[in-house]
């Protein structure tokens, strides 16, 4: 790698992230396929997922509803059940024990929703200073129905490419909180564990492929199914559901919510013909906002936007975090 | 977008479509570049109409020395806006440094280092154009009625108008109108631009961010060319005024005076910066740090001067998506998502 160090935009999720797994990691591990979980046996599916976040409670949430909620989200998107949760903790020296308790209430809450149980774990201190607060790491394990299989080699050409809910809403909240911006009412994190969402549209249509659009956000997603197999992609600009709120800070920060991380978003890809499957979805209270966005295409090579003037522009995979702009 | 707009869109683009004599227009403004790659604006225009992008990205005009300048302080915080982080001294980045364990923090207003130098000494990144100038004079201000000791300001500050003289009076320079710029104009008025069409027979239209106002304005240019009488016309009149922002051109004022300018790309450029004045120099990252701020060599091949220019669109830079790209940028305008190269890789590659 031409960056002798590690910088925060090799965790952002985008291209060096990418690079870093593939140059760094795949070489000397055995990494059948960059999923978010991958399938053991016959139909065991595990995952595991660190979770660091500033602040450590938001508007929405905090880290222990998120290390429930994106490992979680992680195995669900496969198509397969999440049962069972592993945590580690990884605490600074001197960190109040008021808090650790908020932050295993709220696990328990999330894992009580989403029908999982946290059956192990393990517990680090570490120096004052030599981390900061607290960091989360749970390993999901769930099972696949037998005949179920999501992927991006089952995406064809006409494929609906569907969102639950309001996109860049997570980002947006964690922005507002860590900059004190003081947005008036606070924005809110969308993070939510969604497999009892994936569970109401698994029968209500003929699912392709599911990814939840964390880091890097939808348009990198988007991206990787493209690198994947090769089909092209038109999203719809005036389709996307985001908040009025999300929309304003965005324009005003310079950032777009297609390339924000979100906690609650999943974007799925429908057969062509699907047509009960958002009614099914707007019936779950994660799904309200749901909508069709774009569609699979051969008009194109790439993934594309179609702008809310009707021009056709690219959406291309980031390297890096976006950054917010000066003015 | 409301269907009436998109039915105007279309009669606009369609009277654009009318104009065959080849012209060259100049956004000013970083934002309006932003605007006109995420609406893929280029991509409606007729060949004959060309859009390019000027020096109003204030952190890809920032020279080198000033990353360097920063990278050379011990034992301090160093705030500043996101976009600067990635951009590239003779020395390294902020973001590698901090990498490195210099601690770098992102704000999104200048207030935000008044806090952090609460508690540790802190140096504000102090860039931007009018549009961002007043509120890091009005942050000295209150680091004075604070009586802070551990804060002060890096000034790298640039103003349009001088830039746009520069520009005009380059040599073999073809630029038939300007798209001025909106959040500036603001603060400057609209008055500030006359001397363009009084001292070089260039118009310009002060616009605002919306595409619709975008095409407008670029109709309106068209029809100042057809008339062949140039002026300055104000389609942002919503915010804009003759005389600009009187509070905030007091503040400048007040706390900074102008002088001469490092712009990267475009050389020194007199009196198109502002310093801060000698009454408040205790906040003066430069007295307090004895640092320097010069000009400093291009990486080489990189042709962002030109780009800023607008004598070479950024494809036709020989480092453009090879060697220089969003991830290693070598050249100011890679740097910001707002140069020109940025937005040209991001939307038009």
């Amino acid at each position: 790698m031409k960056d002798e160090i590690i910088t925060l935009a090799h965790g952002s999720g985008a291209r060096l992230t990418q690079q870093l797994i593939a140059e760094i990691f795949a070489p000397h591990f055995h990494l059948p396929a960059l999923t978010d979980s991958v399938a053991i046996g016959h139909n065991l599916v595990v995952t595991t997922d660190a979770h660091v976040v500033k602040p450590i409670f938001f508007p929405g949430g905090d880290i222990g509803k998120l290390s429930v909620t994106g490992t979680v989200n992680d195995i669900a998107v496969s198509g397969a059940q999440p049962l069972y949760l592993l945590a580690t903790f990884i605490i600074e020296e001197g960190f109040p024990i008021s808090d650790l308790k908020k932050i295993v209430a709220s696990m328990q809450e999330a894992a009580l929703e989403a029908g999982v149980k946290i059956i192990a774990g393990d517990t680090k201190v570490v120096e004052k200073h030599n981390a900061e607060g607290i960091y989360i790491t749970t390993t999901g394990i769930g099972t696949l129905p037998l005949d179920l299989h999501l992927g991006t080699d089952k995406i064809k050409n006409g494929d609906l490419i569907i969102v639950n809910g309001n996109i860049g809403d997570h980002t947006i909240a964690i922005i507002n909180a860590r900059n004190e911006l003081d947005l008036q009412p606070p924005p809110r994190s969308d993070c939510a564990p969604l497999n009892g969402l994936i569970a109401c549209m698994l029968p209500a249509a003929d699912l392709h492929f599911m990814r939840d659009a964390t880091r890097g956000g939808v348009a990198t997603i988007l991206n990787e199914v493209f690198e994947d197999n090769g089909l092209g992609i038109i999203i719809d600009e005036a389709s996307l559901p985001i908040s009025a709120a999300t929309l304003a800070v965005s324009n005003l920060l310079g950032l777009e919510p297609l390339y924000m991380a979100n906690e609650g978003v999943i974007v799925t890809f429908a057969a062509a013909d699907t047509t009960g499957l958002i009614p099914a979805m707007k019936k779950h209270r994660y799904g309200k906002n749901a909508a069709l966005i774009g569609k699979v295409t051969s008009d194109v090579k790439g993934v594309f936007l179609r702008t809310t003037i009707g021009s056709l522009r690219p959406l291309p995979m980031l390297h890096s975090d976006p950054l917010p702009r000066i003015c | 977008m409301a269907k009436s707009d998109l039915v105007r869109i279309k009669y606009l683009i369609e009277d654009l479509w009318q104009w065959k004599k080849p012209v060259r227009i100049m956004e000013v403004c970083g934002s309006h570049t932003m605007v006109i790659g995420k609406y893929g604006i280029r991509s409606l225009l007729p060949p004959s109409i060309e859009l390019i992008s000027g020096p109003g990205c204030p952190v890809c005009v920032t020279p080198a020395s000033f990353i360097d300048a920063l990278l050379t302080l011990k034992n301090v915080t160093i705030a500043t806006f996101g976009d600067l982080i990635r951009v590239p001294g003779i020395n390294g980045t902020l973001e590698q440094a901090r990498a490195a364990g210099l601690d770098v923090r992102i704000v999104y207003s200048p207030l935000e280092a008044l806090k952090i130098a609460s508690t540790r000494e802190t140096v504000f990144a102090g860039i931007g154009f009018e549009t961002t100038i007043p509120g890091i004079a009005h942050t000295l201000l209150e680091a004075q009625r604070l009586k802070l000791h551990n804060f002060s300001v890096l000034p790298a500050f640039k103003t349009i108008p001088p830039a746009l003289k520069a520009l005009l009076s380059t040599d073999n320079i073809a630029i038939d109108g300007f798209i001025l710029p909106g959040h500036v104009s603001v603060i400057t008025g609209s008055a500030a631009y006359q001397f363009l069409v009084d001292d070089f027979h260039t118009g310009g239209v002060i616009a605002g961010f919306e595409p619709i106002t975008l095409l407008q304005t670029i109709k309106d240019i068209i029809s100042q060319l057809k008339r062949g009488i140039p002026m300055i016309e104000n389609a942002y009149k919503e915010v804009v005024s003759i005389q600009g922002n009187i509070p905030a051109q007091n503040i400048i004022r007040k706390v900074l005076q102008p002088e001469d300018a490092y712009w990267r790309g475009l050389g020194k450029i007199p009196a198109s910066g502002l310093g801060i004045k000698e009454e408040f120099a205790q906040f003066n990252a430069i007295r307090k740090y004895d640092l320097q701020i010069t000009e400093t060599e291009m990486p080489s091949g990189c042709r962002c001067g030109d780009v800023l220019k607008g004598f070479i669109k950024p494809p036709q830079c020989p480092l453009f998506a090879t060697t220089c790209h969003p991830a290693h940028p070598l050249g100011p305008c890679m740097v910001s998502s707002e140069g020109s190269c940025a937005a040209y890789y991001k939307y038009e590659r």
